[in-house]
């Protein structure tokens, strides 16, 4: 029986790379700036291979949307396990999380998976939307912030998922499809072998684009201007705890 | 303009973000309505009516709602939305929140605007990116605009002066509820929540959070002692949350739970960037580190580069004697 798995991925600025706004307010700098696969997409990603690696999963689907530089990530992704890549060619436009979920929602038509697996958010805009947008828009149950996946290899018609909750955990149990967005804490990522990264260069990725999937990805929600935050400057260092309580009493805390 | 608020309760009371949202709704200006949609929930909705500037309360109460599940409160609001032809929904950035609000935008076919620190006028927000290292300020032409509001920007609103109507919703929505679990076969199974005396960490005064440096879940006890000296509530690093020392649910920063309390004190933790977007609005920031390089000493507003097993104990009793 096929069992098949789409993972979304998104390419991201470094989570290691200190952000700059440009000059213009018009953003954040990206030319010339390392890029990654979004952290918790690498766990999606790490997740799918494991449901692989258990005899639950048959196909691992990555796909990415964006500039033609996201075939690089798509590859990351097949270097770590995933079999197949879609590339969504946006060209240079900004795709907002709804547009994306429209896009997911053509791919998911076609590609009919079990399982939509994705990170809760990407670490760029912080949107933390796309999985439940996507829910929403196939009427598909969905685990966000997922800390442990469970699926039943002899009845992989439903999933338990135990997702991290305000004040603590819960576990839910939902049928299948269904869409997971992952929390930090569902696995660690594994690291793509040499001879794997190699493999994943010569993969042949499928290209389609929005006007292809028959999607409008305008949206309403324009950026008016981007800014850094106003600066927090440290005060000063104490060597007593007789000064700690001094600071705290010209506060006004104690 | 009329402004729905999603009520967020853990069953028996409301969570103080709901009235922070309230304040963040009431910036829109126009009308303002809550939604509570839960399974015994009079007391809270009796609060909410005494919130002032809120005209109605929606009101859901049904066994199938005992749960907080966003298959369920989706079509609930999607309906609403319909009915009161609403021309904003707003929830808090909490787990609670980011969980539905945006499955209900995707419904509505219009984008949603997470974590908002603040209401320009009734199109125009701002909202961090970047874990907070850029402030985007962002216009929306949608029919409603949808979002999620991060509460430590929103002051609380005050639980008096109002008297909003009660609106009992269940004969149209329990059905649409019972049709959505038909649909989707979500079934809660159960929850591990950790219950404490100590106040919620996202609205507490003071909040005393440990990292790596704490070496182990054990000594989290020297936090807590503090914390009830001065009626806090006890943080942790992701580092502390990954070593396993402490629960998730304790975690302050991007992806754990956002504070902006008076007094944060920061003990054992080195404070990466992903830490600082979690606590970097607190009013008044104290840091405990032994490694004077540590990069939370740039932003703190008192540094004590110290042995936090000694230090911790001693700030305890002097602060004990001073007050």
């Amino acid at each position: 029986m096929s069992f098949k798995v789409l993972v979304p991925i998104k390419r991201v600025v470094d989570y290691a790379v200190k952000i700059r706004v440009k000059g213009d307010k018009s953003g954040v700098e990206t030319n010339g700036v390392k890029m990654s696969m979004n952290p918790f997409d690498e766990i999606a990603v790490e997740e799918a291979i494991r449901l692989k690696e258990k005899g639950i999963a048959t196909e691992v689907v990555a796909v990415s949307m964006g500039p033609k530089t996201c075939q690089e990530t798509i590859r990351g992704s097949i270097a770590m396990g995933a079999d197949k890549g879609i590339h969504v060619d946006g060209g240079t436009t900004d795709l907002q999380p709804l547009a994306v979920a429209k896009l997911l929602k053509k791919l998911v038509d076609k590609e009919k998976p079990n399982l939509v697996i994705l990170g809760k958010q990407a670490i760029d805009d912080d949107s933390n939307q796309t999985g439940q947008m996507l829910a929403g828009l196939l009427n598909w149950p969905q685990a966000t912030f997922a800390s442990k996946v469970d699926i039943d290899k002899s009845s992989p018609n439903s999933v338990k998922v135990t997702r991290e909750i305000d004040g603590g955990l819960e576990t839910l149990s939902m049928k299948l499809p269904a869409i997971i967005t992952c929390d930090l804490r569902l696995n660690e990522p594994r690291y793509a072998k040499l001879q794997n990264i190699m493999k994943s260069k010569k993969a042949e990725l499928q290209v389609l684009t929005p006007q292809e999937l028959g999607v409008d990805t305008n949206t309403n929600l324009k950026t008016i201007s981007v800014e850094e935050p106003p600066k927090r400057t440290g005060g000063v260092k104490v060597d007593s705890i007789d000064a700690v309580i001094t600071s705290l009493k010209k506060f006004a805390l104690i | 303009s009329k402004t729905l608020v999603i009520a967020e309760h853990d069953g028996g009371k409301l969570l103080s973000g709901t009235l922070n949202t309230i304040t963040a709704a009431s910036k829109i200006g126009g009308e303002i309505s809550v939604l509570v949609a839960g399974s015994k929930c009079n007391s809270i909705v009796e609060s909410l009516c005494k919130v002032k500037g809120v005209k109605s309360v929606y009101t859901v109460d049904h066994p199938t709602l005992e749960h907080s599940l966003a298959e369920t409160i989706t079509p609930i609001i999607v309906q609403l939305q319909q009915k009161e032809s609403l021309s904003h929904i707003l929830s808090s950035a909490s787990n609670f929140g980011k969980n539905f609000v945006p499955r209900v935008a995707g419904i509505l076919d219009v984008s949603a605007i997470s974590e908002i620190t603040s209401v320009k006028d009734s199109e125009t927000f701002t909202r961090p990116i970047y874990a907070g290292n850029a402030i985007a300020t962002v216009k929306s032409s949608d029919k409603c605009k949808v979002g999620t509001v991060r509460t430590t920007a929103f002051e609380k609103a005050p639980v008096e002066g109002g008297s909003a109507q009660v609106v009992n919703c269940n004969d149209w929505a329990v059905p649409l509820v019972e049709k959505s679990l038909q649909e989707t076969q979500v079934k809660w199974d159960s929850s591990e929540v950790k219950k404490s005396e100590r106040p919620e960490l996202t609205s507490a005064r003071v909040v005393i959070s440990g990292g790596r440096g704490m070496k182990s879940g054990e000594n989290f006890k020297l936090l807590e002692e503090l914390a009830d000296t001065l009626g806090g509530a006890v943080g942790a690093s992701r580092a502390a949350v990954d070593s396993g020392f402490v629960s998730n649910d304790l975690q302050v920063g991007q992806t754990g739970k956002i504070v902006a309390p008076e007094l944060y004190i920061a003990v054992g933790i080195s404070g990466a960037i992903q830490h600082l977007a979690g606590m970097k609005d607190s009013k008044v920031i104290v840091a405990i580190n032994k490694d004077p390089e540590a990069p939370i000493f740039q932003v703190a507003d008192v540094g004590y580069v110290s042995d936090l097993f000694k230090a911790v104990p001693e700030l305890n009793e002097a602060i004990k004697k001073a007050k």
